[in-house]
């Protein structure tokens, strides 16, 4: 056994098993010691410095930003400046002003499709996702493509839940416009080779636009913009320790300034003239409306939080979690596992128990204070290739510990003992 | 958690334990295991799809309405026991019954859902399902076949085909 994430969390380390989390450092944990939270995928919980200094900034810098006039506008513009680059730096964009706010990944998606989307994709070009999209990253480009006469297509998985990368270097060509697929799969956990994946589909589709949903990924890997080699990836605060309704959309400068703008309105103009309107300069261009600063200052403190953990222990603690679920959930007679080995998924856990459907699992799961997923994941073409309706999804986070995976495991053989499977 | 939900017939509450197992009740697992009346039902006169876009629960029913009375009544679909049992606990009361029945012991079970008060008469079997009210987000897998159902039958004064 590894060591532990945090050494010093005092009294935990033992008590709670072998591998301990950050669980002190979260009220709602903290509040309830029996709660075993395993729906992290969804969405994280929020450490105490984010609640923090969410409500610092209402209560001592709160005003619209970009308004200027009076020193406090000042203030909550420089909160807001501060932590765009606090998140930028995170995410490894040199460039501040490449980093969009929006109320999370769907929108960041939304906004590429609509913007970039309506004014490059015509008749006759291609659009590629993968088959292990969450809906955000699938639908908007379905609809793009059905709108614009354009050919969608969908690269096929391998059996143990990875992108089938041969059958993607033969679907991606001169005529793919857009190629989207996910950082890391919501559903399956599968962390997807991004460097590799680009190579092959900048090599066969060298004016293609990559797009990378990071929803999954930005949480519990090293993101690394600017070396990714992707256009555009997008990634919510909520399941980063940040709050809800704040996201970002990382962007290359020249695609973001030859977009049109996705919402008109104040922030987002230069000149407003009777007929026509010029158009702000970046990121201003894209956050029509008043900011939400607030929840991206929240967002600024959860990336503060996660870079003292450091993001390769984040990952390193999930895969020793996930690890031990795989083998004692593997250990039962009736579980099936679905995607890759744990060395190449993040931390989920995503699984099927013969004779038990996953939403009669999640209830007596819930009876014994353990909250999981049962359902499609918003990842319904997958679910159809894997040939199963739902799937019960665990999922870990940096306050995840070793007792969490004891009260899975003991929930899910009081499962099999109730409905007479084993 | 609340206790079980005491009896309304003054007898012993029907449920005895605020455990899940008070959810899972025997009749419920037989059902699961073992669905009455499930398959598709050729010559049926009227069916309903639903489906449930969150869960991905989906349940078709098919029936043969003749002069008002639901002549025969089968289901195909998947979803969690709840709703299998559910449904095939509908189609044996269903089957035989006049449709004003049959929308009736609908209503019992939405009252009994609700915590309503109810007869153990317009119930059966599907006092079964108390315990349900206990756990609100599977109220609606209970009711799901019911809503098909209901919408298999339409308008209650549409001529009945014959088969």
């Amino acid at each position: 056994m590894s060591a532990p994430l945090i050494a010093t969390v005092a009294g935990v380390t033992g008590a709670r098993g072998q591998v301990s989390g950050r669980r002190a450092d979260f009220p709602l944990l903290a509040g309830a010691p029996s709660l075993h939270y395993l729906d992290s995928a969804a969405t994280s919980q929020k450490p105490a410095t984010v609640l923090d200094a969410i409500r610092d900034y209402y209560e001592r810098d709160n005003a619209n930003p970009h308004r200027g006039a009076y020193a406090l506008s000042v203030r909550a513009t420089d909160r807001y400046q501060e932590a765009r680059r606090t998140i930028a730096r995170f995410a490894g964009l040199a460039d501040p002003d490449c980093l969009i706010f929006t109320r999370g990944t769907t929108e960041s998606l939304n906004l590429v499709a609509t913007a970039w989307g309506g004014a490059n994709v015509g008749p006759g070009d291609e659009i590629v996702v993968t088959a292990m999209e969450h809906h955000a990253n699938f639908v908007p480009w379905q609809q793009l493509a059905r709108a614009k006469g354009a050919t969608f297509r969908i690269a096929p998985l391998t059996s143990d839940g990875k992108i089938d990368l041969d059958a993607l270097g033969g679907l991606v060509g001169a005529r793919t416009k857009l190629f989207a697929f996910p950082h890391v799969s919501n559903a399956l956990g599968t962390v997807n080779p991004v460097r590799e994946i680009v190579a092959l589909v900048s090599e066969r589709a060298p004016d293609a636009t990559i797009v990378c949903d990071g929803a999954q990924g930005a949480p519990h890997l090293p993101v690394g913009f600017d070396s990714l080699g992707v256009d555009f990836y997008a990634f919510s605060g909520h399941k980063m320790c940040g709050p809800m309704g704040i996201g970002v959309l990382l962007g290359k400068r020249g695609l973001l300034e030859s977009m049109p703008p996705y919402q008109m309105g104040g922030d987002m103009i230069d000149v407003v003239g009777d007929e026509e309107t010029t158009w702000n300069t970046l990121p201003h261009k894209f956050e029509a409306g008043t900011p939400n600063v607030a929840d991206a200052v929240g967002l600024a403190a959860a990336v503060d939080f996660l870079d003292g953990i450091g993001m390769d222990r984040v990952l390193r603690h999930e895969r020793e979690l996930v690890a031990i679920a795989d083998a004692r959930l593997r250990a039962l007679r009736g579980v099936t596992i679905h995607g890759p080995a744990p060395r190449d998924r993040s931390g989920v856990v995503s699984f099927t128990v013969e004779g038990i459907h996953p939403h009669d699992l999640a209830t007596i799961l819930d009876e014994r204070g353990v909250c999981i997923r049962a359902g499609h994941h918003c990842a319904q073409p997958l679910m159809r290739r894997l040939d199963v309706a739902a799937t019960a999804r665990a999922s870990f986070y940096v306050y995840s510990e070793e007792s969490d995976v004891d009260a899975l495991v003991s929930g899910v053989r009081e499962a099999q003992r109730i409905f007479g499977t084993v | 958690m609340a206790a079980g939900v005491p009896g309304r017939d003054g007898n012993a509450p029907a449920v005895q334990s605020a455990s899940v197992e008070a959810l899972y009740q025997e009749l419920i697992l037989d059902h699961y295991r073992k669905p009455r009346n499930k398959g598709p039902l050729p010559g049926a006169t009227v069916s309903a799809h639903l489906s449930n876009p969150t869960c991905g629960d989906e349940v078709t029913v098919e029936a043969i309405v003749d002069g008002g009375v639901i002549r025969d009544l089968r289901f195909t679909g998947q979803g969690c026991s709840i709703a299998q049992a559910s449904a095939s606990m509908m189609t044996e009361l269903a089957k035989g019954a006049t449709i004003g029945a049959t929308r009736r012991t609908r209503g019992a079970l939405e009252r009994l859902l609700r915590r309503e008060p109810v007869t153990r008469d317009a119930l059966g079997p599907l006092v079964a399902f108390e315990a349900v009210a206990r756990y609100p987000a599977r109220i609606g897998c209970v009711l799901m076949p019911w809503r098909a159902l209901e919408q298999a039958l339409g308008d209650p004064d549409a001529p009945a085909q014959s088969p």
